[in-house]
């Protein structure tokens, strides 16, 4: 199970994760992300790595959940 | 371990308040610190073991276990220091600034027996810069501390910004090694303070108060006061339209309402503001409700920083409640952006509403501002003012009905009854 962490600190509202996986991450009025806290879609993981590689800060982070809740 | 009998026969009831101030006194009324000359294995097991028997909560915000937080500390070594944070932020509190006046060797005996137990090499005591008599009443307790071979480790007064976020602990130690008062993105909880390369171990200056009253007395006399699930005493500020503001101690499971009362209510309260600025409201319906983490959490407030306000009937909560979160959003440390620009549009709906100036879709948005807030800052300030402004909703729905249509409060614009630091300024962080 794989889920999103964005660091709230480095994110600057760049909003390209938004347009890369608009699935699982929406922006909120001022423009930062808003992950939605659903469980990974396993065909979704390609697009998040890339959000996670292309944000220009750096804030986000993929992390391997153990068990789903 | 310590005689137990003999000091509960001196001190009758287990309580942190009412003892001698000076350093004789204390050590003639209490007993000395019983801080091993070097600490074995077995003394620091012993310790960590009566730690855990008490099930004392950490009294600086988040209740968080002090037996816990002593397992995951990672303070041993040289440069390991044990922070006492005594930052008291919060503008309602004034307990942790009465604990260095009246029990200050309290405080520094918790903190040393801590150091014994980790390994930690060094007592750093945080007190807000310009808070003098306390920085006085502590400096001259750590002069007769030395004098009288008491500070077995080295403890040092540190003087952090007097600002609200100052003293959440991952800022208190990102101070303390950068002097900003920046708090941590942790997603690991559990993961060890660091100042630098060294561990820092921080407790607020009431826990630690208690560990070292736990030590002299044993974890029983503790666990006799208080519930079982929430056990002990709290040192609790009580404000608001009572004719007697201050700090009492009370059981902890006491009535919220019987808090209120020590300190003399003007009027049947109107709302409670429990937990402090970043707490909860509290309606009348619940105003029985015991003062104890678990029963505060199912009516969706918390104990917080051990503070009570009592709202009068002649207040508009809502416009409290607007102030209350403009102010917390003065407070942000900057680095957020749901909190840098979620705080004051939350705050500029509240002044909104309270003002009777409502635009048709604000209650539907503040909504949404709301749950979109919630948990999204590094640390837990913004989580703090998103609670306090649903509770305001909450309880006082007549009110925001009312407001909603277009009907200004009757009260809006009269004095408010909550206190505020003149003119927050938002500082460099």
């Amino acid at each position: 199970m794989i889920r999103i962490l964005v660091d709230p600190v480095a994110c600057d509202a760049y909003g390209y994760c938004a347009e890369l996986l608009p699935e699982a991450i929406t922006l909120d009025e001022w423009g930062y992300p808003v992950v939605d806290g659903a469980p990974l879609a396993p065909e979704l993981v390609s697009a998040a790595r890339r959000a996670a590689r292309d944000c220009p800060r750096r804030a986000i982070t993929l992390r391997e959940r153990k068990s789903g809740h | 371990m310590p005689n137990a009998g003999d000091l509960l026969a001196t001190v009758e009831h287990y309580r942190l308040l009412g003892h001698p101030t000076d350093l004789q006194g204390h050590i003639a009324t209490l007993g000395p610190a019983s801080l091993p000359s070097a600490a074995s294995r077995g003394w620091r097991q012993g310790f960590v073991a009566m730690v855990e028997a008490s099930g004392l909560g950490g009294r600086g915000g988040s209740g968080f276990p002090a037996a816990v937080k002593l397992a995951l500390a990672q303070v041993g070594g040289p440069g390991g220091t044990v922070v006492v944070n005594a930052m008291e932020g919060e503008p309602a509190s004034d307990k942790d600034k009465l604990l260095l006046s009246r029990a200050p060797h309290l405080v520094l005996d918790g903190a040393q027996l801590l150091a014994a137990a980790t390994g930690a090499r060094c007592v750093t005591l945080c007190v807000p810069e310009g808070r003098r008599h306390v920085a006085a009443a502590v400096r001259s307790a750590m002069g007769d501390r030395v004098a009288a071979a008491c500070a077995p480790v080295p403890e040092v007064l540190a003087h952090p910004p007097d600002r609200f976020i100052a003293g959440e602990e991952s800022g208190l130690a990102r101070w303390l090694e950068s002097g900003r008062s920046l708090p941590s993105f942790r997603p690991d909880k559990g993961v060890a303070l660091r100042i630098g390369r060294h561990g820092a171990l921080v407790h607020n200056a009431e826990t630690l108060a208690h560990l070292a009253m736990i030590a002299r007395t044993g974890p029983e006399a503790f666990r006799a006061r208080g519930l079982p699930e929430d056990p002990g005493t709290s040192l609790v500020t009580v404000s608001g339209a009572v004719e007697h503001p201050g700090v009492v101690e009370i059981e902890r499971g006491t009535p919220l309402i019987d808090i209120a009362r020590r300190a003399l209510p003007t009027g049947q309260p109107q709302a409670l503001l429990v937990g402090g600025y970043g707490g909860a409201w509290v309606g009348p319906e619940h105003f029985a409700t015991p003062y104890a983490s678990f029963s505060l959490r199912a009516i969706g407030a918390t104990a917080g920083v051990g503070v009570v306000v009592v709202l009068g009937r002649n207040a508009c909560g809502l416009a409290e409640s607007a102030r209350l979160v403009s102010y917390l959003a003065g407070q942000s440390a900057g680095q957020c952006g749901p909190c840098v620009y979620g705080l004051p549009a939350i705050a500029a709906d509240l002044t909104g509403l309270a003002r009777g100036e409502a635009d048709p879709g604000l209650l539907v948005r503040l909504d949404r501002r709301l749950r979109e807030v919630d948990g999204r800052g590094a640390c837990r300030h913004p989580d703090g003012a998103v609670h306090l402004a649903r509770s305001a909703l909450h309880v006082f729905a007549a009110d925001v009905t009312a407001h909603a249509a277009g009907a200004p409060c009757e009260h809006a614009g009269r004095q408010m009854q909550l206190r505020f630091p003149e003119a927050a300024p938002r500082a460099r962080p």
